[in-house]
């Protein structure tokens, strides 16, 4: 070899680097020949985030190239809770599909059930009743706030605030409550069937449901004082995570994204479904494009949640909860069991499932997250040909990189979390 | 006792060469009592199960009173990886990685339908069942499971483990396998997978 | 029906192929080979302003005739009007069409995720791989009709196969520029990777047959 060698080198850590030569030479030993001064600028490191992280909301990997602090580039891997829901849409009745449905975006179940009731509805040509529409808004109304409440307390956490987690948390846990009641499940509801409802609401229901409506702007407000004016909060989210209206529309984005933006789009509004349009609601916009605006956004969203679901209430009207046509609906039970004609509409919706026309539909609700779509392809059977669920987090997460290139490691947390993303509906 | 055997084995062979008496059986208590009382868990939360963890680590079920509460997202310090959710295959690799960093003693709970048998996802993509990947100490099934159902999964882990003894040198001994190999022979895996009772039918066509 | 139907006819002529209306919204048939074009023409001309682009999927339906069809739901968000195009390809043919990410980014992964279920190739992607399965997936494409819903191998062989793919893989090319991982990579990977072609499967160790 040639070099001198000390007693420090041998038994200290070993200081070469992978061609063998020592990367620093000790005081008093000779360099040899061919020496150069390692070029520490270094080269641009790439991180691997998840996909087990506590940051990353659900199993996401993302692949940071990294110069410093510095995110070059951001790279999302998805598919880590590929479950094959389309495909086993394939194998299933209509009815059957709606517990499948509670398991896309789990943090807002009920909204996903009234989605793809109404979208086998409009399939079908089916009209629900009065009563059953007033219901559907209310349960995607607490499907809404129930969301937005997962994002505020898990984005507050990601910022580095704790305790708006346990009281969102808390508020969650009573809207939990009245979802048991009313489906017995807290979080897979499988609320709704073709046509109608799995049940009414209990006794009860209406005076909790405004109770703890009025528990959540006391809440909104307390976590608003806390966050909305924090130093740390304004300044970690204040004018990180821009997108821009045209590449907003470009990306496709929808729900609060969209908003913020500067994008007057919902999907409440522009497309009405259940009788949107009859309600008096305001739909919150941003300017600045940024996480503090989708902030604003959800928040108020959440505030003009309880407005509707308090409109809802007034008007809930009496009167059947299913639609009244026997080959869609189960007969009541007891007309089941005392009546042939009854009894026969049973055996065949049971065993041979409801036959759709031919022919699809695209129909689309607007999500916590933004324009959940289901698009049915019918051949005239009981099962879909095609069941595609248009998943809004992952066309949201698409523009992941276009928000976070150039900014600090940091803030890709940060705008990971705005995004709202639930894996669920991302993977399906 | 050679240089490089595990101070379980150790203290194992050291408990063992002694009679079990009262100073063994109060080590044990107290041991036991330190590390039932002190698990601190590895979340390994994918899906909905995920939802009802965070719930159970909320102020309504709170899962601090049973000491559970420092959530240990690093693998090297936890006791007990807490598997909540759907483990498709792609995630497979990973859970098996994340278990083996975990260092002894170490527990899993499987939480959940789809973590134990593979749930509703009878399909191409889906494990059926996470003990084909790693091995399951408690089973809490539910589709989620309810709080209370997942603190009683946790009660019984307890129990589980208040059954230990440091005086069996192999129950911390941890066969170590290449990264790819599996667990269980693959005629095993096959018949735990294989579907049972009425989902045979649902791939029939009306 | 729509009339942006009869503005397609009007520029485009015989590329345009049937439309029907099926629960109240349009669906226009377009030929596969001009499929860029048209929807770009959808996007630009004053009048249409498809500015939104709401999904791409592709359907194979049960009967063995009918061809694939790569869908493409299609909104203008000032107009409030929606049109969806299919594009039809022949299942003999090799399934490719036109990628239409110049045309609006969202359909980036939105046609990875087409390629990743049915093996439809897009032309001009600019980073064509798979999206919910894993890169190195050998059963085929799940949502093809003639892929059965467990799978094409055993439980244990896909366990095996699983376990075997190495989590911290990065396979994109713009993850394999950066030098450090390239390094990393073995030798005949790396040059087929810098040739712009798919990472073949890689030999697994023997083990016992599942």
């Amino acid at each position: 070899m040639g070099e001198k060698r000390t007693i420090e080198l041998d038994v200290a850590t070993t200081g070469v680097d992978a061609q063998g030569r020592p990367v620093r030479i000790p005081v008093g030993v000779a360099a040899p020949e061919d020496y150069a001064e390692p070029d520490i600028r270094g080269d641009n490191m790439l991180i691997n985030i998840g996909p087990q992280h506590p940051a990353t909301h659900g199993v996401l990997r993302l692949v940071v190239e990294l110069d410093g602090e510095v995110v070059k580039r951001v790279i999302p891997h998805i598919g880590y809770l590929h479950s094959g829901f389309e495909k086993l849409g394939e194998y299933r009745h209509y009815n059957q599909i709606i517990p499948l449905t509670d398991r896309t975006d789990y943090l807002a179940p009920m909204a996903n059930n009234v989605g793809l009731a109404l979208a086998a509805e409009q399939l079908m040509g089916i009209e629900i009743t009065e009563r059953c529409k007033v219901l559907r808004v209310i349960a995607c109304e607490i499907s809404r706030i129930i969301s937005h409440l997962v994002w505020l307390g898990t984005t507050a956490v990601d910022i580095g605030a704790f305790t708006p987690f346990l009281w969102t948390f808390q508020e969650r846990e009573n809207f939990y409550n009245l979802q048991e009641a009313w489906t017995g499940s807290r979080l897979t509801t499988s609320l709704t069937r073709v046509g109608g409802m799995m049940a009414d609401i209990p006794e009860g229901f209406e005076d909790g449901l405004r109770k703890t409506c009025r528990g959540l702007i006391n809440t909104l407000d307390e976590v608003d004082r806390l966050l909305a004016r924090n130093a740390i909060w304004c300044g970690r989210i204040q004018d990180v995570g821009y997108i821009s209206g045209e590449d907003a529309i470009n990306y496709g984005l929808s729900g609060p994204m969209l908003r913020s933006s500067g994008i007057a789009y919902d999907v409440r509004r522009d497309r009405p479904y259940l009788d949107y349009e009859t309600y008096d609601f305001d739909i919150p916009i941003g300017e600045h494009c940024d996480i503090y605006d989708r902030y604003l956004v959800r928040m108020e969203e959440m505030r003009q949640s309880v407005r509707i679901l308090e409109q809802a209430l007034e008007r809930l009207p009496d009167g059947p909860l299913n639609a009244s046509d026997p080959r869609v609906i189960l007969p009541p039970k007891s007309a089941a069991m005392s009546d042939m004609e009854a009894m026969i509409f049973h055996f065949k919706q049971v065993m041979e499932g409801v036959r759709a026309p031919v022919g699809e539909v695209y129909f689309s609700i607007e999500n916590g997250k933004g324009e959940l779509g289901y698009y049915f392809v019918s051949d005239g059977t009981a099962k879909p040909v095609r069941w595609r669920i248009r998943p809004p987090s992952l066309i949201n997460l698409a523009a992941l990189p276009k928000m976070a290139e150039g900014l600090l490691l940091a803030d890709l947390i940060a705008i990971n979390a705005s995004v709202d993303i639930v894996l669920g509906e991302i993977d399906r | 006792m050679e240089l490089n055997s595990s101070p379980e084995q150790a203290s194992g062979a050291l408990v063992s060469q002694i009679s079990p008496n009262w100073v063994t059986t109060r080590l044990d208590f107290l041991v036991n009592w330190a590390r039932a009382n002190s698990l601190w868990p590895m979340p390994f939360g994918t899906a909905c199960c995920a939802i009802e963890f965070m719930a159970v680590a909320a102020s309504r079920f709170d899962i601090a009173r049973f000491g559970m509460e420092r959530m240990g997202y690093t693998p090297r310090q936890a006791d007990v990886l807490l598997c909540a959710g759907r483990l498709p295959f792609k995630l497979a690799p990973v859970i098996r990685r994340i278990y083996d960093q975990m260092p002894q003693p170490k527990w899993v709970i499987s939480m959940g339908a789809c973590a134990s048998t593979g749930g509703i996802f009878d399909t191409y993509s889906m494990v059926q069942g996470i003990d084909t990947v790693v091995p399951v100490d408690v089973y809490v099934p539910g589709c989620p499971p309810r709080p209370e159902g997942l603190l009683y999964g946790i009660l019984m882990l307890h129990k589980k483990i208040r059954g230990e003894t440091l005086a069996d040198p192999d129950l911390r001994v941890e066969r170590p396998l290449e990264p790819g190999g599996l667990r269980i022979p693959p005629r095993l895996v096959d018949e735990l997978s294989e579907p049972f009772g009425n989902s045979v039918h649902q791939t029939r066509s009306a | 029906m729509n009339p942006s139907v009869e503005s397609l006819r009007r520029a485009f002529g015989s590329k345009i192929g049937r439309a029907t209306v099926s629960c109240g919204q349009t669906i226009v048939y377009v030929e596969p080979g001009s499929i860029r074009e048209v929807l770009q023409w959808l996007k630009d001309t004053p009048g249409e302003e498809y500015n939104y682009l709401v999904d791409v999927t592709a359907v194979e339906y049960r009967d063995p005739e009918p061809p694939l069809e790569v869908v493409y739901e299609l909104r203008s968000l000032e107009r409030r009007a929606e049109l969806r195009v299919k594009a039809e390809l022949c299942k003999d043919e090799p399934l490719e069409v036109d990628s239409v990410v110049p045309v609006w980014n969202a359909a980036n992964w939105l046609e990875r995720e087409v390629y990743d279920m049915f093996g439809i190739t897009f032309r001009g992607h600019p980073d064509l791989r798979r999206l919910l399965m894993w890169e190195t997936y050998a059963e085929g494409y799940p949502l093809r009709k003639d892929f059965p819903l467990r799978g094409r191998f055993s439980r244990a062989e896909q366990v095996r196969r699983a376990l075997h793919a190495n989590p911290e893989a990065n396979y994109s090319l713009d993850e394999l520029s950066i030098a450090q991982a390239h390094r990393d990579l073995p030798a005949d990977m790396r040059e087929r990777l810098e040739r712009g072609e798919r990472a073949a499967i890689p030999d697994l160790p023997d083990g016992e047959d599942g």
